[in-house]
């Protein structure tokens, strides 16, 4: 499989309120409200500015958190991502 | 419209008019307390219309109509034509409403500070409101709660307050036979009687009071109280809000702040004298 790489929406597109457990995400640019659980925000806040594939992600996600190993993450990191693009909050560079 | 009058309830300024005498007059009734303001322009117009010119006499039908209409609006019957008057200020106060974020929701308050419950119908939000104004609460409405996004405040919208089926009674006992409107009985919402809510709270109608707590009722079986997370609260009032994506990110951000600010619950409860002592024990809670 390839390694897609994916882009995080521009400074100011989105406005992360966590609440507890839940994490709400409005989009300005939608208007819509998302409504995310772990692990989806710290994906978002690690994306940076510039186009990530999932091999950077996991290696970025390793140094913040524990991971269970960063080649058993990627495939998870994958299918994140793809939902996350799927909702609008991230897109395919 | 051959009959006509204005209603203020809280920032909401109606304008009814009716083909038929009998549910302006009705209404007139109901809220001959609330303050008028006939220079103001109407927020929201109300229309209770004949189906066709003749059916205002051979069967009469009240439709309801104004600024938004819902077109299966069902006609309902002349002798329910307050019930109409009643759906139809809902509506376009539901629909129409920009100025604040709309909570179906009812709510009380006490020094300042507000307890907001929301449920859906048969909850016992309107019942435990009603009992609760009555005591030492202040009314601030049995349907809608009005949140102002810029500041976070509570605003009142203290329409007569529709008590339903098993509550009628429980709730007349209590209160001056001249503060209920009439049965209506077999209505689609089962019967239904209106209560005047009291002076003091119409006239501290415009009075903003700052959420201190949430509750999400449920009426019947044990007593229980769960306390309920920031997340859950804030899906559960953003399908309780009539005009959450209407009002985009100011909706988002009233409704995080309400929610982070604001303690919720869940609670069950059996009877009316249970719902009032857990509400006592939470406020109390809460106020500490």
């Amino acid at each position: 499989m390839t390694d897609r790489a994916y882009r995080a929406a521009p400074p100011g597109a989105l406005r992360v309120e966590p609440l507890g457990e839940l994490t709400a995400i409005f989009d300005r640019r939608s208007m819509q409200t998302h409504l995310v659980v772990s692990p989806m925000p710290e994906i978002l806040a690690a994306m940076g500015a510039e186009a990530c594939d999932v091999a950077t992600l996991a290696a970025r996600l390793a140094a913040s958190f524990e991971l269970d190993g960063e080649a058993d993450v990627r495939p998870i990191l994958a299918e994140r991502l793809a939902e996350l693009a799927a909702t609008g909050l991230v897109e395919r560079a | 419209m051959r009959h006509s009058t204005r209603i203020a309830v809280g920032p909401v300024q109606f304008r009814i008019g009716s083909d038929w005498a009998g549910p302006v007059a009705a209404l007139e009734r109901l809220y001959a307390g609330y303050p008028e303001d006939d220079a103001r322009p109407a927020d929201a117009t109300v229309r209770l219309f004949a189906a066709r010119p003749w059916r205002r006499w051979l069967r009469p039908s009240v439709h309801i109509g104004g600024d938004f209409v819902v077109p299966d609006a069902l006609p309902l019957p002349l002798s329910m034509g307050l019930l109409a008057a009643e759906m139809g200020m809902n509506l376009q106060v539901a629909l129409g409403w920009r100025r604040h974020m709309l909570l179906h929701a009812s709510a009380v308050a006490k020094d300042g500070r507000a307890l907001i419950m929301s449920g859906e119908s048969g909850s016992g939000k309107s019942t435990l409101a009603a009992l609760l104004g009555e005591g030492g609460w202040r009314l601030m409405g049995d349907e809608f709660t009005l949140i102002d996004p810029a500041g976070g405040d509570a605003f009142a919208f203290p329409r007569a307050v529709s008590i339903k089926n098993e509550a009628i009674a429980e709730v007349s006992a209590r209160v001056d036979a001249a503060r209920l409107g009439p049965l209506l009985a077999g209505t689609p919402k089962g019967d239904i009687r209106h209560l005047i809510p009291r002076p003091d709270a119409i006239a501290a109608m415009h009075e903003p009071a700052r959420p201190a707590l949430l509750l999400f009722p449920r009426f019947g079986g044990e007593t229980t109280i769960e306390p309920m997370g920031e997340g859950e609260a804030f899906v559960r009032l953003t399908e309780a809000s009539t005009n959450y994506v209407a009002l985009g990110e100011a909706g988002f951000a009233a409704l995080t702040r309400l929610v982070r600010e604001t303690p919720a619950f869940g609670i069950s409860y059996p009877d009316s004298a249970a719902g009032i002592a857990l509400v006592g024990q939470l406020w109390a809670d809460a106020a500490t």
